[in-house]
């Protein structure tokens, strides 16, 4: 394996728009999005990644999430996540990265490195924010209900899963919604049974600062069951605030939409991975087994597509 | 009949501990909320008494609730001879477990000023402080920031190693107990950092929690455990 990194405080790594070189396989979705900061005492230009405010004032969630929860928990918690990544990032080779690649580099398999939880609690939350609204809760429509209906049995099941799920995470942690588009091509492997049972709706939970970025999953929805996100409001009454969560929170429209984009990614990569694939064949020495596909795919100007 | 009266005599050699349960249950022990040795509000200003009565009446309860019903479902399991269900549940007994094994030694850990909460150690634990980590500010100042550097839910300890007679300074997530790092290792203090152990008083600020603590550290305790297992 590539460049599976155990130093601390640099990586090697390259990606092709900075020139850097990625452990093992490729990111389909790699922009770095760099924001970049004169600093004011030198002409060194430096990246940094920003505090972003919730889309909605911070007392825009009363009563089911107190203006003092969000005061500490943006701003304290969440800025902190943010103001220790920078510090933890600037001068390595992590720096100008996008956040999304940072928690895939720093996650390293599950070994994980130093700057991970700071780059994953700032994603994480910015997460969270955009998963809730003022007035939200009720119900999904279109097409996230059919699959919610497709994939839980009904939307109630989900609910009840989603809920059981983030109750139990036991110490720290989130409760996802995610969309699986299951690809087995780590390495080199391409998926030999693509079918709609892949792309699917699935419940996980994970501790600490661990999101679903890390086994590839689109996250669609999230919670935040550490403590801090509840205790002002509701102390030990953890399922309290996940009902209270679900049924007037929950922004449908924000996982509709990230739904939306997580169907058009998979369906992207689909197209990059049968595109690759053709290629790799392409490249194949004959033998006489793939003879009639390479002799078919040269003689493509005929409308026909008998097979031998 | 035969079996009831079994049943019975198996209960009753067990101790004072023992609760006579349904016949279902039979020697089945099950645990009950510890009493606090002060009363909630005998920590102040250090901890303040909404929480030791949040922790203690709703955490530390809801520890022992949760391992009473897996130790039901682990004795079902046993007798039934369902070895997938008996490894399922390994788990929740280790977090609920855990749970009230740490929280019990935590209550020990602390007592109020009046009553000889942040006095330091003497004798033979204070020396081996004093030989281990030259000093107690030191060991302190050591605690603190492994405690403050934990990710997420756990404690941080003082431990001795009973075989080498060594303290040691471990923390554990979550409510692994302190043995889970090392099978010869004896808890003598343990802070939880936990969010729900400082959360309402000190809010994100982990490390003043931690800071203030030490005010009502039971010392008297750690002593205790310390001569016993290092006599």
């Amino acid at each position: 394996m590539a460049a599976t990194t155990s130093m601390v405080t640099s990586l090697t790594f390259t990606i092709p728009s900075l020139g850097l070189r990625l452990p093992t396989r490729s990111y389909p979705c790699l922009k770095p999005q760099r924001r970049f900061v004169r600093k004011a005492a030198s002409n060194v230009i430096t990246a940094t990644y920003e505090l972003k405010a919730p889309p909605y004032p911070l007392n825009a969630l009363e009563p089911h999430m107190s203006r003092e929860t969000l005061e500490y928990h943006w701003g304290k918690h969440h800025r902190t996540y943010v103001e220790n990544l920078n510090k933890q990032v600037v001068g390595t080779d992590l720096e100008g990265l996008s956040l999304e690649d940072i928690i895939i580099v720093t996650y390293n398999k599950g070994d994980i490195l130093p700057a991970f939880n700071n780059a994953a609690q700032a994603w994480n939350h910015d997460f969270f924010w955009e998963s809730m609204k003022p007035g939200g809760g009720g119900k999904p429509s279109g097409d996230l209900l059919d699959l919610i209906e497709r994939d839980f049995g009904s939307f109630e099941r989900f609910i009840e899963e989603f809920k059981a799920a983030a109750a139990t995470q036991f110490g720290s942690g989130w409760a996802w919604l995610a969309y699986k588009a299951n690809r087995l091509d780590v390495e080199n492997a391409v998926n030999p049974w693509p079918s709609e049972k892949d792309k699917e709706l699935v419940i996980v939970k994970s501790p600490n600062a661990v999101n679903p970025l890390v086994w590839d999953y689109f996250p669609l929805l999230t919670i935040d069951v550490w403590e801090h996100a509840y205790y002002l409001d509701f102390q030990n009454r953890r399922p309290d605030y996940i009902s209270v969560f679900m049924e007037k929170l929950v922004s449908w429209e924000t996982v509709n939409t990230r739904l939306e984009k997580a169907k058009a990614r998979a369906a992207e990569r689909e197209m990059e991975e049968e595109r690759r694939r053709k290629e790799e064949e392409e490249g194949k020495p004959t033998n006489e087994e793939e003879d009639d596909d390479l002799e078919m795919y040269v003689d493509n100007d005929n409308d026909d597509s008998e097979a031998e | 009949m035969a079996l009831l009266s079994s049943v019975t005599r198996r209960t009753l050699t067990l101790g004072l501990n023992s609760t006579m349960l349904l016949p279902l249950s039979r020697s089945l022990q099950t645990f009950s909320l510890p009493d606090l040795p002060y009363d909630y509000g005998a920590l102040e200003p250090a901890i303040s008494g909404e929480i030791m009565q949040l922790h203690h009446q709703k955490h530390h309860q809801t520890y022992i609730t949760n391992y009473n019903k897996a130790l039901e479902q682990l004795h079902e399991a046993i007798q039934k001879g369902d070895s997938s269900t008996v490894v399922k549940l390994q788990s929740a007994i280790k977090f609920n477990g855990g749970g009230h094994v740490n929280h019990s030694i935590f209550w020990k850990n602390l007592a109020p000023i009046r009553e000889g909460g942040g006095e330091p150690p003497k004798a033979s634990l204070g020396w081996a402080i004093d030989t281990h980590f030259g000093s107690l500010e030191s060991l302190i100042q050591k605690m603190n920031a492994e405690g403050a550097a934990l990710q997420g839910s756990g404690w941080v300890w003082l431990g001795v190693n009973k075989e080498l007679k060594k303290l040691v300074i471990e923390t554990t997530p979550n409510q692994d107990p302190l043995v889970t790092k090392g099978p010869h290792l004896v808890p003598l203090l343990g802070i939880d950092v936990w969010e729900h152990a400082y959360y309402l008083q000190y809010k994100n600020v982990r490390p003043d929690y931690l800071k203030n603590i030490w005010k009502v550290i039971n010392w008297k305790y750690a002593s205790e455990v310390y001569e016993k297992e290092c006599a």
